[in-house]
């Protein structure tokens, strides 16, 4: 029952938002923060509880009988994999009611969608039946379509038809491709088809596993995203309001990650080495573009945005380390990966939060109009600090262990290719610290002297944040054996 | 004719009961509110003996002798009753109650006609209901102008020169649709020597193995593609669809609601029924025949719908898309596997419910905006977010089921329908449904976005009617109950269809 509360307490939390609360903002604000704080509380119980020595599948929530007839299954489980991505959506979900307290508008509408985005996205990572995963997925898309263009800025309503275009393009994909694989190994059970038992089924599917590899690998690679389905993401990132730009960078992005090594890897493990080069190359040229075009950007969300283009091809470079040669195969590149996922989300929420509280004071992003924040702001500059340092993977922040065990772990397979990945390192070194420098430090500027330091409520989101990437950059086993124990669990089928 | 035959009719006398007693009390000036309650009286009475049959075909209890196992013939042979019957009038017999229910305060604006108005849709009522239900081919054609010639003076109801456009154009294509029907019809009557759909079938199958028949097999094929093309008027499926959007805009709202849904539900009931019990030795590709029309119909109705200002309009060009996604369950059924199992006709038939639950609701919810705003352009939609909260919720809901996106209904059958397919070796139009689904995201979604998006226009808060609002209800939380509980109606589906192929 654990899985069910975490997943469908926030949308009971949505329904009294929406239905018994009343118009009240403060009271509004103070239920959704209870509610952040239960369901973060409740996703720390399952990361607690899941047992890392042990492995597989844990704290299943069964029912068999939803529909019997096509066996879909009410079926929640977590893995080495998902447990941590639980509790990054846990984390963040909370860090992004803290950054919505000063929505004035339409509130009770705004968090109810929040936190139905919440609980789809639990949902997305603990659902272990394919058409109910298919269904969280999808459910994702109404709150965010709304988020988006209600409360964003700029072309909101273009940005949020264009995130949802992207989408639902890449689902209809994932469709077709999980009735493949349901008439063609007649089960749902995704527990079952990336197990060993799976594997024998799914090798013999009614289309080529080429196509339904791709077919996946579409859907997921939009969300990701990967260069070049990735042109959504500036847009939507930009002009969502900023607690939704930390839930779309902070975990939106991970159910791309996470449904690539679940299903593509898992489930189709001999075509996903055989694609490893390709992946790679997908993913460098992710990292180098998605760096080039943030050093070009002024506008200080976008930049942050675009940058995520760029880490996020970390991931899929781990994903690619799947095609190294049997004697090199480790499960060091996956879980770099994963871990990467973990520190982006962290990371890049804390970046968010910290240009949202910018914006909110000095009514501008544009980084050439910023600068000497530091002296009026100093709490909010060592968060921004902080933040920008662990996105360019400095020792001691979260960022640094994810992108070394990615190049450990990518090397022995694509050295070529690994090598380049790194000058994606030294570009976001330049980016974080020239903005760093641009809109933090230099001269106190005359303009700027009326600005305040960040209140309490403010400083929430951002110590937790911060808390969660200096404890992981001291020490990543906390989260990374628990990534292992996911990742060898489906090692095995890389065997010879 | 027997007492058995007359119980075998229940469903169907019960319903022109009601509609005779409904203008019985028109004439002697009844209030409006009798006149509805005597009409919906005779649909509960045929829903009552609708669920009384299907237990005495389960053998649960006995009320006539004769009345037991899969399927009952009556009436000399002309009318047929098992589930699969019985199906099509639970959903026909539904529909029109909640036709009727939320035609209440439309009906005001005719004030002195409205008894005709719900004599005239239960008698089309009965004729979709017998639609399902014919086993002869006679009996279907005048089945299926009985369920059309009410509608066209339904759809030319409201008076004025849209309305009188609609019902022109309504009566002469469907004149011209019903005449290549009984083209094919007699053609196939040729061919087989019969009318009674089990007999053509084996004369065909004796046909093809005797190879003598004195026009050759190519009559047979013409005979059947005219047939195709007449049923295809009556679900609007392109290239039949011409009539449809003018139709839809000019009939009043609550006879385009029955026509999208009753009418395309008993065109799909008469084709399954046909093809697969008659045609189905014909050694012609059917799937591939149905699987054209299908890709045709969601490409052309999608397309064809982002250009639409006007919200009914918009729901004509997605219902034609939606004949689409139905006929790609067809050509599932169509193509069977290779050990002769027939895949997914029990998805038609839960599709065609999902269908028209979501259907009804969004234009439910259209009537009852509408009357507030005076106004069906999209542009008129906006703000209803907030000056019709549930209203705007309902309608959401019900787009949403028509893109398919969960936790609806739209969403479960558009999986089950695929599912078919891709059983069916069709994956090509599955992924062109798939990609269909989000071209419609795009139009569905502006309506969305113009409620809740855009500013409120100003206009007049009319007085709510309870039954209207009623039925927007009971319908938007059919859609999502339906979308996460879809087993009792894919149960009774699956039941439907047993025996059938």
């Amino acid at each position: 029952m654990l899985l069910t509360a975490t997943v469908f307490l926030p949308l009971a939390g949505a329904a009294v938002v929406l239905l018994l609360l009343g118009d009240n903002a403060r009271r509004v604000r103070l239920f959704a923060a209870a509610v952040g704080i239960a369901d973060f509380l409740l996703a720390l119980l399952v990361f607690t509880r899941y047992d890392r020595n042990e492995g597989g599948f844990q704290l299943v929530d069964k029912f068999d009988a939803w529909i019997p007839q096509l066996d879909i299954q009410y079926h929640l489980a977590v893995d080495g994999l998902s447990a941590p991505l639980v509790l990054l959506t846990g984390l963040l979900g909370l860090a992004a009611i803290y950054g919505s307290w000063s929505i004035a508008t339409r509130h009770r509408e705004y968090f109810a969608w929040l936190l139905t985005l919440q609980a789809a996205v639990m949902g997305v990572f603990t659902a272990q039946d394919f058409v109910l995963f298919f269904i969280f997925w999808e459910l994702e898309l109404i709150p965010m379509f709304f988020l988006i263009s209600i409360w964003g800025s700029g072309r909101k309503e273009h940005s949020a038809m264009k995130f949802l275009l992207f989408t639902f393009t890449g689902s209809a994909f994932m469709l077709v491709g999980l009735l493949t694989v349901y008439f063609s190994t007649d089960t749902f059970n995704m527990t079952y088809l990336v197990g060993m038992e799976g594997q024998a089924l799914l090798a013999d599917l009614l289309l080529p596993s080429q196509l339904v590899f791709a077919f996946f690998f579409i859907a997921f690679a939009v969300k990701l995203p990967i260069f070049p389905l990735h042109t959504w993401l500036p847009d939507a990132h930009t002009d969502a309001p900023t607690a939704v730009s930390v839930m779309l960078a902070g975990v939106l992005l991970k159910m791309g990650g996470y449904g690539l090594i679940r299903v593509n890897v898992s489930m189709f493990p001999e075509v996903a080495s055989g694609a490893a080069t390709a992946l790679a190359i997908l993913a460098v040229i992710s990292i180098l573009y998605g760096a080039f075009v943030t050093f070009r950007q002024t506008d200080l969300k976008r930049l942050v945005a675009n940058s995520s283009i760029s880490h996020m091809g970390f991931v899929l470079l781990g994903v690619s380390s799947v095609g190294a040669t049997a004697e090199h195969l480790s499960p060091v590149g996956l879980t770099g990966a994963s871990m990467q996922m973990f520190s982006h989300g962290a990371v890049t929420g804390l970046l968010f939060v910290m240009v949202g509280v910018v914006y909110d004071k000095a009514h501008t992003r544009h980084i050439p109009d910023l600068g000497g924040l530091a002296g009026r702001m100093p709490f909010a500059a060592v968060a921004f600090m902080v933040a920008g340092l662990a996105s360019l993977g400095l020792p001691a922040t979260s960022g640094f262990a994810a992108e070394v065990l990615v190049f450990l772990g990518t090397f022995p397979a694509h050295g070529v290719l690994t090598a380049l990945a790194t000058v994606g390192v030294l570009m976001a070194a330049g980016y974080v610290l020239w903005t760093l420098q641009r809109s933090l430090f230099g001269p106190p500027r005359e303009r700027w002297a009326h600005l305040t330091d960040v209140s309490v409520v403010e400083a929430v989101a951002p110590l937790l944040l911060m808390a969660a990437i200096l404890i992981l950059g001291v020490y990543p086993a906390l989260v990374t054996d628990v990534f292992t124990s996911g990742v060898n669990d489906l090692l095995p089928r890389f065997g010879p | 004719m027997s007492g058995q035959d007359l119980y075998l009719l229940s469903p169907e006398l019960c319903v022109v009961t009601g509609g005779v007693l409904a203008l019985i009390a028109g004439m002697l000036n009844a209030r409006r509110g009798v006149v509805t309650a005597l009409g919906l009286a005779g649909l509960a009475g045929a829903l009552l003996f609708t669920v009384l049959l299907w237990g005495e075909l389960d053998g649960r209890w006995s009320v006539c002798e004769g009345v037991h196992g899969d399927s009952v013939t009556g009436f000399y042979g002309a009318m047929q009753l098992d589930r699969f019957a019985l199906f099509m009038k639970g959903v026909v017999v539904i529909a029109a109650g909640l036709v009727l229910l939320a035609s209440y305060g439309y009906t005001q604006r005719f004030a002195v006609r409205s008894a005709e108005f719900n004599a005239l849709v239960l008698l089309s009522a009965v004729g979709m209901m017998l639609l399902g239900a014919g086993r002869e081919l006679i009996t279907l054609y005048v089945a299926l102008e009985l369920s059309t010639l009410p509608l066209v003076a339904l759809a030319a109801f409201s008076g004025g020169q849209r309305a009188s456009e609609a019902g022109l154009k309504y009566l002469v294509l469907g004149a011209v649709a019903s005449a290549v029907l009984l083209y094919g019809m007699a053609l196939t009557f040729g061919y087989t020597g019969s009318t009674v759909l089990e007999t053509m079938a084996r004369s065909v199958g004796d046909a093809a193995a005797e190879g003598t028949r004195p026009f050759g097999v190519q009559v047979l094929v013409i005979g059947v593609v005219m047939m195709v093309a007449g049923f295809g008027f009556k679900v609007a499926a392109v290239p039949f669809h011409g009539w449809i959007p003018d139709v839809y805009e000019g009939a009043p709202t609550p006879i385009t609601a029955f026509l999208s849904i009753a009418s395309k539900a008993a065109g799909f009931a008469v084709v399954m029924r046909v093809f697969f019990t008659a045609f189905e030795p014909v050694e012609v590709d059917w799937a591939l025949l149905f699987a054209a029309i299908a890709a045709a119909s969601m490409t052309f109705g999608n397309l064809a719908a982002m250009a639409q200002s006007n919200i009914k309009r918009l729901l004509a060009y997605s219902t034609i898309a939606h004949a689409g996604y139905l006929l790609v369950g067809l050509a599932a059924v169509a193509s069977r596997t290779p050990d002769g199992v027939t895949i997914g006709p029990e998805t038609v038939l839960f599709y065609l419910a999902g269908y028209a639950v979501t259907n009804l609701a969004a234009f439910f919810a259209v009537i009852a905006i509408a009357d507030r705003t005076g106004n069906e352009s999209i542009a008129s939609f906006s703000g209803m977010g907030r000056r019709a909260p549930w209203l705007a919720a309902a309608l959401t809901v019900a787009l949403l089921s028509l893109t398919g996106i969960p936790p609806t209904v739209g969403f479960m059958a558009k999986l089950f329908v695929f599912g078919a397919a891709i059983k069916a070796d069709l994956a090509w139009l599955v992924a062109l449904g798939a990609v269909n689904s989000v071209l419609s995201a795009y139009y569905y979604l502006r309506v969305v976005r113009a409620m809740y998006l855009a500013d409120p226009v100003e206009g007049e808060q009319p007085s709510r009617v309870i039954p209207l609002d009623l039925s927007v209800a009971v319908t938007a939380v059919a859609v999502v109950v339906l979308g996460l509980w879809p087993q009792p109606v894919f149960r009774a589906a699956e039941r439907a269809v047993e025996g059938l192929f």
